[in-house]
């Protein structure tokens, strides 16, 4: 625990460094926000929910996190400096889990600077804050399996673009298995269906809290968690 | 401290270290020579559990790498070739990172870094943005995270590559004063780099082993590295028998139009040469020191190695 601790103390402190995460923090308030605001002037502002702002939300966090995963592994290989990370006493599930644990807290702080539309709705109107606060750990859930995917791509490549290419092709292929699903036959397209990133996320919008869909968010996060750390013994073979 | 034991790695059919075994003990400085690609980084990386060796056991301590390697790589301090330094830190903080990493609490790593940060002169730099610093800086910086947990076993690899004359002599300096009592191993292809630290030195080419002893063991040639060359305006053939009549000189070659001597290099042979010549009535062009290269050195090693077998 320690150690994690250590290397996620070190990458959050790199991410409030350097731009990117400002960036991309900036452009999706900016669209999120967007989204938000353009759903309710069409329903003329008889809806109080934040059904634009999740529409988007959800794609929006897997470029997210392809974007803000992409240096972690890939730039130290690139640097040098994962020779003194592999060389110092910590284990590499350690490192991953460090890695990993600095990305989700940029993105609770993104998805944190969001907390104001749901504010503005119940300064204005009567939103159901249930639905609210199960769609919050719904993109939690979406993002932790996306930041993982992230970091599993960044960790088989010293190429920061290549990391970002490889996550975003995992994350679309994932997400858009549930279109996939319109077109499969019965059982084969409950199992696509079950794999897709996105059809879980719709019970949390309605405020429903489904086990299965946790299960397989954490499954996703855990797995490519997993080849991360694999991909990084792997190198230690040459 | 550190034991090798028929240690053997390939990356996928090139073999990069090929069967090499030895031991540097506690207390030792030891030399770890040889050309560009002999393996010496190869050997390195395995020593401290960066790469999994092929066949073969490495022994940091009580430690085998291969089972216990985070036991192991607590013992070590190492400095890459490729200085690995995050470029967004500040001296202090990154030194602060290593620190923790190896295991030091805050007020320990506090004490240390202000420590290391003395002993490789880097006070004027600790908040300065590791982007921002010079070569020679950075590859302080680089042996200051090596050293920052005070390891017992040192593994330095090329820790005077690209640096400057001065600095060169106070890394020696730095090295000599940390290896009375710990374990220091340091590679290099700068021959006179590792003779006037070490004790002991390994030759490496060719991933295999072709030389290994004392400093004042070995040959004249390999201890000095100390070459002139000469463009004389007379006959070759006479002017080399009469070169190699000057009894000091180790060995004359001639390769057109320059004669080449080697020799040992506590001394000065270039006021006999003169005389020679002038008495000869020849003339003399130039002569300079042309230092011997260190693949030459080691292609006679190797030929020595293959004509004893």
């Amino acid at each position: 625990m320690r150690n994690i601790g250590i290397i996620a103390a070190k990458e959050f402190r790199s991410y409030l460094n350097a731009p990117m995460a400002y960036i991309v923090t900036a452009i999706f308030l900016a669209l999120s926000g967007t989204f938000f605001a353009t759903y309710l002037a069409g329903t003329n502002y008889t809806d109080t929910s934040l059904a634009g702002f999740l529409n988007a939300a959800g794609f929006l966090i897997l470029l997210f996190a392809a974007v803000m995963t992409m240096r972690l592994i890939a730039e130290e290989k690139k640097l040098g400096t994962f020779e003194l990370l592999l060389t110092a006493p910590v284990r590499d599930a350690e490192i991953v889990l460090g890695k990993f644990a600095a990305s989700i807290a940029v993105l609770t702080a993104m998805l944190a600077l969001t907390l104001y539309y749901p504010l503005l709705l119940i300064v204005f109107g009567d939103p159901d804050l249930g639905p609210i606060a199960t769609s919050y750990f719904g993109l939690l859930l979406i993002g932790a399996a996306s930041l993982a995917v992230g970091i599993f791509a960044s960790s088989i490549t010293s190429n920061q673009i290549v990391a970002a290419v490889v996550a975003g092709g995992i994350l679309f292929g994932l997400w858009f298995l549930g279109t996939a699903t319109r077109f499969a036959p019965g059982g084969l397209g409950e199992v696509l269906s079950y794999l897709s990133l996105v059809d879980h996320f719709p019970d949390f919008v309605r405020g429903i809290i489904d086990t299965r869909a946790i299960v397989y968010y954490l499954s996703v996060t855990a797995l490519f968690l997993f080849l991360a750390v694999r991909s990084i013994e792997t190198g230690r073979w040459g | 401290m550190i034991r090798v034991k028929n240690l053997t790695k390939s990356f996928r059919k090139r073999l990069a270290v090929d069967d090499i075994s030895f031991a540097v003990g506690k207390g030792e400085i030891v030399g770890f020579l040889g050309p560009n690609g002999a393996g010496k980084t190869t050997t390195m990386r395995m020593l401290t559990g960066y790469l999994m060796a092929s066949r073969g056991e490495v022994w940091i301590g009580k430690h085998n790498m291969a089972t216990e390697s985070l036991a192991g790589r607590r013992l070590v301090g190492y400095l890459p070739e490729k200085v690995p330094l995050y470029n967004d830190m500040t001296t202090r903080s990154y030194l602060a990172y290593a620190a923790r990493l190896r295991g030091l609490d805050r007020k320990q790593a506090k004490a240390r870094i202000d420590a290391v940060v003395a002993t490789c002169g880097l006070a004027d730099y600790v908040d300065v943005i590791l982007e921002k610093l010079s070569k020679g800086y950075r590859q302080r910086v680089g042996l200051a995270q090596a050293i920052v947990h005070d390891p017992e076993v040192i593994i330095l690899d090329e820790p005077t590559a690209g640096i400057d004359p001065i600095q060169v002599a106070q890394t020696k300096a730095l090295i000599t004063e940390l290896g009375k009592d710990r374990t220091i191993l340091l590679s290099s292809h700068i021959l006179p780099d590792v003779s006037a630290i070490c004790e002991r030195v390994i030759v490496i080419n060719k991933g295999r082993i072709v030389a290994e002893d004392r400093i004042d063991n070995l040959s004249d040639t390999m201890k000095s590295g100390k070459r002139l060359r000469l463009t004389i305006n007379g006959p070759a053939e006479a002017v080399s028998e009469a070169l190699s009549r000057i009894d000091l000189l180790l060995s004359v070659t001639f390769d057109k139009p320059h004669h080449y001597i080697d020799y040992p290099f506590n001394q000065e042979p270039q006021a006999a040469i003169t005389r020679v010549i002038v008495e000869r009535g020849w003339t003399l062009l130039a002569m300079e020191p042309a230092g011997m290269g260190l693949e030459d050195i080691f292609f006679k090693l190797t030929d020595d190695a293959g004509s004893i077998q």
